[in-house]
């Protein structure tokens, strides 16, 4: 059994009008099967309002699935004397760097978690420490995170849910706000995670050129998971992508149009080197 | 730009005041402020100044940077002072118009001129040598025993953390949107009173707007991160007094006694 | 860059500026910073974040007054006695970085009438301006009296770009308009950006992180690092320098790392090809 099982997962938003009448629903998880196992890296994709978000949440037991469910690492997120233990197995990180940075300087904020769970005192310390280096923003630890940047912000974000000690990451949108360099710094303490700690890594974006790291990928598109499989085979369905409002890497969209111009290419390819590779290998000098 | 004001402008340098245990540090305030109330006597005010200026000195804050913190008050300082020269009754001194300057008046204008000026720069004190996390960390403590009644201490000191981190983020905002408003033509200067509150609109909507969104993202973060009240949780930084405390607190009962000793019989 | 000076419409002429002057993070944002604005035009303002680049945008419609140097529109120093800098900031159009966080009226178009209605539009005039800019910015027709707070991301932002639209300005400066948008939201917003300039003959300013959309859109890039502009010049000329731009934690559009890998592996290609068409092109000559 894998880390996460989400099982036939549905979340429905009731909307009220201005007397409390139901207006309308809408369903923005929709029967979402998904099977994660402990040290993956997993990416979805999905365009805003795809419901991407919402089943995010779902793991973290922020939302409880109103049919199906949701297991992490073997507990129910339904019971709730479990909640604690599922937000400290599944730690998240969200979009907006303001917005989830509770203490006023840098190691404050880190402790938050372990303060939570009751960890003692002189733990707390060693935890932040170790989290913070993780991360690289050690000698950050006493700065206000009103002086940081973006990336340096998600990267205090990221440590403080490392010093929780988690099996696995649900990353929401961590570079929606960032400019090209945060985001850069934070895919790759992302990608550091997976590799060295072997943590889970959930990654959710709209960037593809993030996603092409992943071992594996689901889209989403009206609540449901529409497409699945390795980097390589989803994203070698370039029109079907584009149809649910997503993209392809710049270098694999060259690759599509070569293709098309009838060279010989090998199809898909993710990333700058590989691409290199293949022209070397077609090109006549 | 607006986001580098904190409130209570904490003061970073190391002194022995600085290392005191913030609720030594808000009980010796508290006391001083009682002092500067109990009697109005000039020695008195003599003596709470120089152990004001005793404790500047050692806190290696710039006198100058005490005197700055003083600017944003100066007119209420100047307000007072004229109010209480001008409507106290008694001895006349001095005509100008139709306006009587009493000595009475004087002396008056001068005792709470002093009062003000030690209370406000007491105060400053204690929020140039505590960080804001300190501040509220010793009042959580402080207040501790007013859990019995029921008053939810833990939540009221998260509040006010919460509310000192976001009071600049805030505050920037705030800038951002009125700049946003004003390249759409709006008006925040010219008008009436009613005007000019109406102009505000657009800048209090997304403000609250905002606010809204930003608490419900907070309040999700920090559940994500386990958070669920004080119950069970431990601390990064515990206080903890240290022998400086005791001799802190030792000093003040000294100061105390010599207060109301002046009080008395000088 | 040969430039026809009879069309200079904005020009920052050595502008500097410091923020927090006597406090304690006293910073210089510009420093002796010129930069101009032609008809017409769409120059792309690069930068990364606090490079000055938001400092700069704000001192072209009078939100930030210079601390030396001064700003001209049409020939006149904005800061001469009697200049009317309302009017200015009507003819120079200023979208902010997330847009629709500053929406506030009851419907889209109350909204985009507020504008106008600033500026001194009577009734009519407004209503009528408002209609013609959401139509621009290709909002459907029953928007029109929907909450602004109800619709999509991208559609509030579009609401947000066609409140600033309806002042009818002449050069429009927009900072990071995609955003946050999703990749098709992304590629149909430039679009839209692209007919505006085409059809209202705007001069368009476009503060952007995406070395890829400026590349595909302006005329001419400039590029801030440290206050100061580093380069102003038309965008192959500017990616050429990649390796400064890398030094300044910016980059050039990925189709010029793919032909520069190919001229490194022995190819003879042109290495100042910025979208991928022209990559295209460039490699099919050396396969075929």
């Amino acid at each position: 059994m894998g880390i996460i099982d989400i099982n036939k997962v549905t979340y429905e938003y009731i909307r009220r009008d201005e007397d409390g009448n139901v207006e309308g629903i809408t369903t923005a998880v929709n029967g979402v099967s998904l099977n994660v196992k402990a040290g993956e890296f997993i990416a979805i994709l999905g365009h805003n309002g795809s419901g991407k978000s919402t089943l995010a949440k779902h793991i973290n037991a922020l939302l409880v699935p109103e049919e199906g469910s949701v297991i992490v690492d073997g507990m129910d997120t339904a019971d709730e004397d479990k909640t604690l233990s599922i937000r400290q197995t599944a730690g998240m990180v969200f979009q907006n760097p303001d917005n989830q940075i509770i203490g006023q300087i840098v190691e404050e904020d880190v402790g938050f978690g372990p303060e939570n769970m009751g960890v003692p005192t002189k733990e707390i310390w060693e935890r932040v420490e170790e989290s913070l280096r993780t991360v690289g923003m050690y000698e950050y630890r006493k700065k206000s995170p009103n002086k940081l940047s973006g990336g340096q912000k998600q990267r205090v974000s990221i440590a403080s849910v490392i010093a929780m000690h988690p099996k696995c990451i649900v990353f929401d949108e961590p570079t929606a706000m960032l400019d090209p360099k945060g985001r850069r710094e934070v895919i790759r303490a992302a990608r550091a995670l997976n590799d060295v700690e072997n943590i889970t890594i959930i990654l959710i974006t709209h960037y593809m050129e993030e996603a092409i790291y992943a071992d594996r990928i689901f889209v989403m598109e009206e609540g449901s998971v529409v497409m699945q499989g390795t980097p390589e085979t989803v994203f070698s369905q370039v029109d079907m992508l584009k149809s649910y409002r997503l993209d392809v890497p710049e270098v694999t969209e060259l690759a599509w149009e070569l293709k098309k111009a009838g060279v010989p290419i090998k199809f898909p390819i993710l990333t700058r080197e590989e691409l290199k590779e293949e022209l070397i290998r077609l090109g006549k000098r | 730009m607006l986001r580098d004001i904190t409130l209570g402008q904490y003061y970073e340098t190391k002194s022995k005041l600085h290392e005191l245990d913030p609720r030594t540090k808000l009980v010796g305030t508290l006391i001083y402020l009682i002092s500067l109330f109990m009697f109005t006597n000039a020695y008195v005010y003599i003596f709470a100044a120089s152990f004001l200026l005793l404790c500047v000195l050692i806190s290696r804050i710039p006198p100058t940077y005490m005197i700055k913190g003083m600017k944003p008050v100066i007119f209420l300082l100047v307000f007072t002072l004229f109010l209480n020269m001008l409507f106290t009754p008694g001895e006349v001194i001095f005509t100008f118009w139709k306006i009587n300057i009493t000595k009475e008046g004087v002396k008056q204008a001068l005792y709470m001129g002093a009062r003000l000026t030690l209370l406000i720069m007491g105060s400053n004190m204690m929020t140039l040598t505590t960080t804001p996390t300190r501040l509220t960390n010793g009042l959580e403590r402080l207040m501790g025993p007013l859990k019995l009644i029921k008053l939810p201490v833990h939540e009221i000191a998260m509040m006010m953390s919460i509310a000192l981190r976001f009071i600049p983020i805030l505050m920037d905002e705030t800038d951002r949107i009125m700049k946003a408003q004003l390249a759409r033509g709006a008006d925040f200067e010219s008008g009436n009173l009613i005007k000019k509150a109406k102009s505000l609109v657009p800048v209090l909507v997304p403000l609250f707007i905002s606010a809204f969104r930003r608490a419900n993202d907070l309040a999700m973060a920090m559940e994500a991160r386990c958070y669920h009240g004080g119950k069970g949780r431990t601390q990064m930084k515990p206080l903890k007094y240290r022998p400086a405390d005791l001799l802190a607190y030792l000093v003040l009962i000294l100061y105390m006694t010599a207060v109301v000793l002046i009080g008395k019989y000088l | 860059m040969e430039r026809d000076k009879s069309k200079l419409k904005l020009a920052a002429d050595h502008i500097s500026y410091e923020y927090d002057k006597s406090g304690a993070n006293r910073h210089k944002a510009l420093d002796d910073v010129s930069f101009e604005v032609y008809e017409g035009e769409f120059v792309g303002l690069i930068g990364h974040t606090g490079s000055g680049k938001s400092t700069l945008m704000q001192h072209l419609n009078a939100l930030l007054k210079p601390d030396q140097g001064t700003i001209w529109y049409d020939g006149q120093d904005i800061y001469e006695k009697g200049y009317d800098r309302k009017e200015l900031r009507r003819r120079v159009g200023l979208v902010f970085q997330y847009p629709e966080h500053q929406l506030f009226e009851d419907t889209v178009f109350n909204e985009v009438c507020f504008g106008p209605k600033n500026f001194g539009m009577d009734e009519k005039q407004s209503e009528l301006s408002a209609y013609a800019a959401i139509k621009k910015v290709g909002l459907p027709d029953e928007c029109f009296y929907h909450s602004p707070f109800d619709l999509s991301g991208g559609q509030k932002r579009r609401v947000a770009i066609a409140s600033v639209l309806a002042v009818k300005p002449e050069i429009l400066i927009m900072d990071e308009p995609t955003a946050g948008l999703d990749p098709k939201g992304r590629e149909e917003l430039m679009e839209m950006i692209l007919s505006l300039k085409e059809s209202e003959g705007l001069s368009i300013v476009m503060v952007s992180h995406s070395m890829e959309d400026v590349a595909k859109l302006a005329d001419r890039i400039v590029v801030m690092d440290k206050g100061h502009i580093v380069y102003d010049d038309e965008p192959r000329k500017v990616f050429a320098h990649y390796k400064e731009l890398e030094e300044m934690g910016l980059a050039a559009p990925q189709m010029m790392y793919v032909m520069q890998d190919l001229k490194d592996a022995g190819f003879d290609v042109r290495t100042d090809v910025t979208t991928i068409e022209e990559a295209k092109e460039e490699i099919l000559r050396i396969v075929t």
